[in-house]
């Protein structure tokens, strides 16, 4: 089910005269359930995209619809409702627990007094939860790690309990196990919680891995939308990330570096110690050809070259430096 | 019984030893017992009454309710610039109700109407100034995007209104310059009750206003883009919040002179005490607080001979308590 749709949007900036459109006519939509991933490179319009779905900037032109409602028509309070927020802004709340800024979150719903009642506090419990920060709901903000921290504002955003939540680059500045964790977290509560979430990110191979579906924005081709693995193989990943130094590997979804490739060996054997081999030759300058006057044989144990075995890659370096010297 | 209940408590219960102490400081000596007979009326001396009613009582009252008002001002500023060192003043609107006093001190030298040994000429003079600048902040509040641009646009309101009141300075005879320097050190014991009548509805209507924001002040303090997202009107909250701010301070130095760092230290002292960010108990807090510790200046004001500017006395306490501050988020 839609929840969020654009039609004919224009994003950008404007002053008083001059218009900067960074985005035009783009025409998307958000379903239930999904996690979609925003990714593209930096100054193609991610967060100006989703700071306009969420009504903190206004729209050039065009319209943002929530459930079928005009977005500019909604009340503010309404809207807090329908749209929750994970920013990249710094929040530094002196005194407040993790539970604190959590509550914050039931703010649209709560009385004038801000007391919680029960089923409000055992929402808020569940989300604290969810993102596994239970043990530290009574920690100060400021005693948490940037991870924990930003899993407090992801569960701010879930005690909202709004069927979208918008998150701009929720893993920037986080470690790698920190970065998967919230991923693959966003990813379960998306399918369990049949919330539509979109999220801006600069983690391509995560998001591969992790959305249901991409919205790969750039500058020559607005926003394209799809399954990962399509988009990987219409070839729209390496259109957007077209550069002379490295190249969108679609075998495995990372970005490969682009060596300069000017001596030819020739290479066979050990499925597993290949992959690793290949990208030492690689960047050592050696391409890898189907006839070549130097040959490379790998076994489980070591590599040979005309009968000479070398049991490290180093060896192997050194040895084929030493021939084509 | 809770830790906040209980900190609530002992905080009403310490104001009320201070006010009584107050009552009890002075040139004259009147003891305890005889503050009780007098408010009873069973009292005898008509002077012991005369000076318990008509000058310290009114006294008291004013350090309460500029103590309260200033913290409670301080702390909506805090909250709303997401600043420690942010106070009551940040908005100008004292530097208004200075430049007023010395302009209207000045013309009283050429316009021989004016009588500035009335004090409602003073006050009406600074009640203008403070005004003129909170409408200027207020409506540019509405105009800018970021409540930073609201700090710098109100510190220099801050600095125009000072070097006019230097240059203003520059043209005056030394006696008023001696007089206006003694209204910015600041008095308590200026405010009768018949400006106290003037004072007391405007600061308690101010102060319900911020209560009544105390919800979206705890939301503010997330930051402009989640407040907003979670549907707070930021502009209105923002007027309200400079309205609120700019009666209670104005209001309190057109009465009472600018009296320092109350505004900017206790705050903290509430936040430090209570350990909450909930506005719901900071406020009240700060309320409690402020007034403990403005009776408590009023008394150290009075114990030497000569009795020191109650500004003076504010600065001592409030200073160190911002190095504290400083040395502490190191």
């Amino acid at each position: 089910m839609s929840v969020l749709s654009t039609h004919n949007l224009s994003i950008g900036y404007a002053q008083k005269k001059k218009v900067e459109l960074i985005q035009s006519s783009l025409n998307l939509e958000l379903h239930s359930g999904e996690l979609v991933c925003l990714i593209g490179p930096n100054g193609t319009g991610k967060s100006t995209l989703l700071k306009t779905l969420s009504g903190l900037q206004k729209a050039i032109s065009g319209e943002v619809r929530v459930d079928n409602k005009l977005l500019s028509s909604i009340k503010s309070y309404h809207k807090a409702e329908l749209i929750s927020l994970v920013l990249t802004d710094r929040v530094e709340v002196e005194n407040a627990t993790v539970r604190d800024i959590v509550s914050l979150g039931r703010y649209p719903y709560s009385a004038w007094w801000g007391s919680m009642n029960n089923d409000d506090e055992q929402l808020i419990e569940r989300v604290i939860e969810m993102v596994h920060l239970g043990h530290k709901a009574d920690k100060l903000l400021s005693e948490l790690s940037d991870g924990e921290r930003q899993r407090a504002l992801i569960a701010k955003a879930f005690a909202q309990s709004t069927p979208i939540v918008l998150l701009d680059e929720p893993t920037a500045h986080l470690d790698l196990p920190n970065r998967v964790e919230i991923m693959l977290m966003l990813h379960r509560l998306a399918h369990e919680t049949q919330k539509a979430i979109l999220i801006s990110t600069h983690e391509l191979d995560l998001a591969l891995q992790a959305a249901d579906k991409i919205w790969l924005i750039s500058k020559q081709n607005g926003v394209e939308c799809g399954v990962p693995e399509d988009l990987v193989f219409n070839g729209s990943f390496n259109r957007v990330f077209e550069s002379k130094a490295y190249f969108f590997n679609a075998t495995n979804g990372n970005f490969s570096m682009n060596y300069q490739l000017d001596k030819e060996v020739k290479v066979e054997g050990d499925k597993t110690r290949m992959y690793w081999t290949l990208r030492a030759l690689a960047r050592a300058g050696f391409m890898v050809v189907d006839d070549a006057s130097v040959q490379i044989i790998i076994d489980a144990e070591a590599w040979y070259v005309d009968e000479k075995r070398l049991t490290s890659i180093a060896d192997l370096l050194h040895l084929l430096d030493k021939r084509f010297a | 019984m809770n830790r906040t209940s209980i900190l609530f408590l002992l905080l009403i219960f310490i104001s009320i030893c201070l006010f009584i102490a107050d009552l009890v400081t002075g040139s004259v000596p009147i003891g305890v017992d005889e503050v009780i007979k007098v408010f009873f009326g069973k009292s005898d001396s008509a002077i012991n009454s005369e000076i318990l009613f008509n000058f310290r009582l009114p006294k008291a009252l004013t350090a309460i309710i500029a103590g309260a008002s200033l913290s409670v001002a301080g702390l909506m500023m805090q909250t709303l610039f997401r600043n420690p060192l942010a106070d009551p003043y940040i908005l100008g609107v004292s530097s208004g109700a200075s430049l007023g006093v010395a302009v209207v001190m000045m013309l009283s030298t050429l316009v021989p109407l004016l009588d500035i040994s009335s004090g409602w000429t003073s006050i009406t003079a600074a009640v203008i100034g403070a005004s003129t600048v909170l409408l200027f902040v207020v409506s540019i509040s509405f105009k800018v995007r970021h409540a930073v641009s609201l700090l710098i646009v109100g510190i220099m309101f801050g600095t125009i209104s000072s070097s006019l009141v230097s240059i203003i300075q520059n043209f005056s005879n030394p006696e008023t310059v001696k007089l206006f320097l003694i209204w910015t050190f600041g008095s308590l014991s200026s405010v009768t009750w018949a400006y106290l009548k003037l004072l007391f509805p405007i600061v308690f209507a101010s102060m319900g206003l911020a209560f009544f924001l105390h919800k979206r002040m705890d939301v503010m303090q997330l930051g402009e883009n989640y407040a907003r997202g979670l549907g707070i009107s930021i502009i209105q909250t923002r007027f309200l919040v400079v309205l609120a701010t700019g009666l209670l301070a104005g209001s309190v130095t057109a009465f009472a002179g600018p009296i320092a760092f109350v505004g900017v230290a206790i705050p903290h002292i509430a936040r430090g005490v209570f350990r909450s960010s909930y506005h719901r108990v900071l406020i009240p807090a700060c309320v409690l607080c402020g007034a403990a510790l403005l009776l408590l200046c009023d008394i150290v004001s009075q114990l030497p001979t000569y009795i020191l500017p109650i500004n003076v006395i504010s600065a001592l306490f409030g200073a160190p308590i911002i190095i504290w501050i400083v040395l502490k988020r190191n």
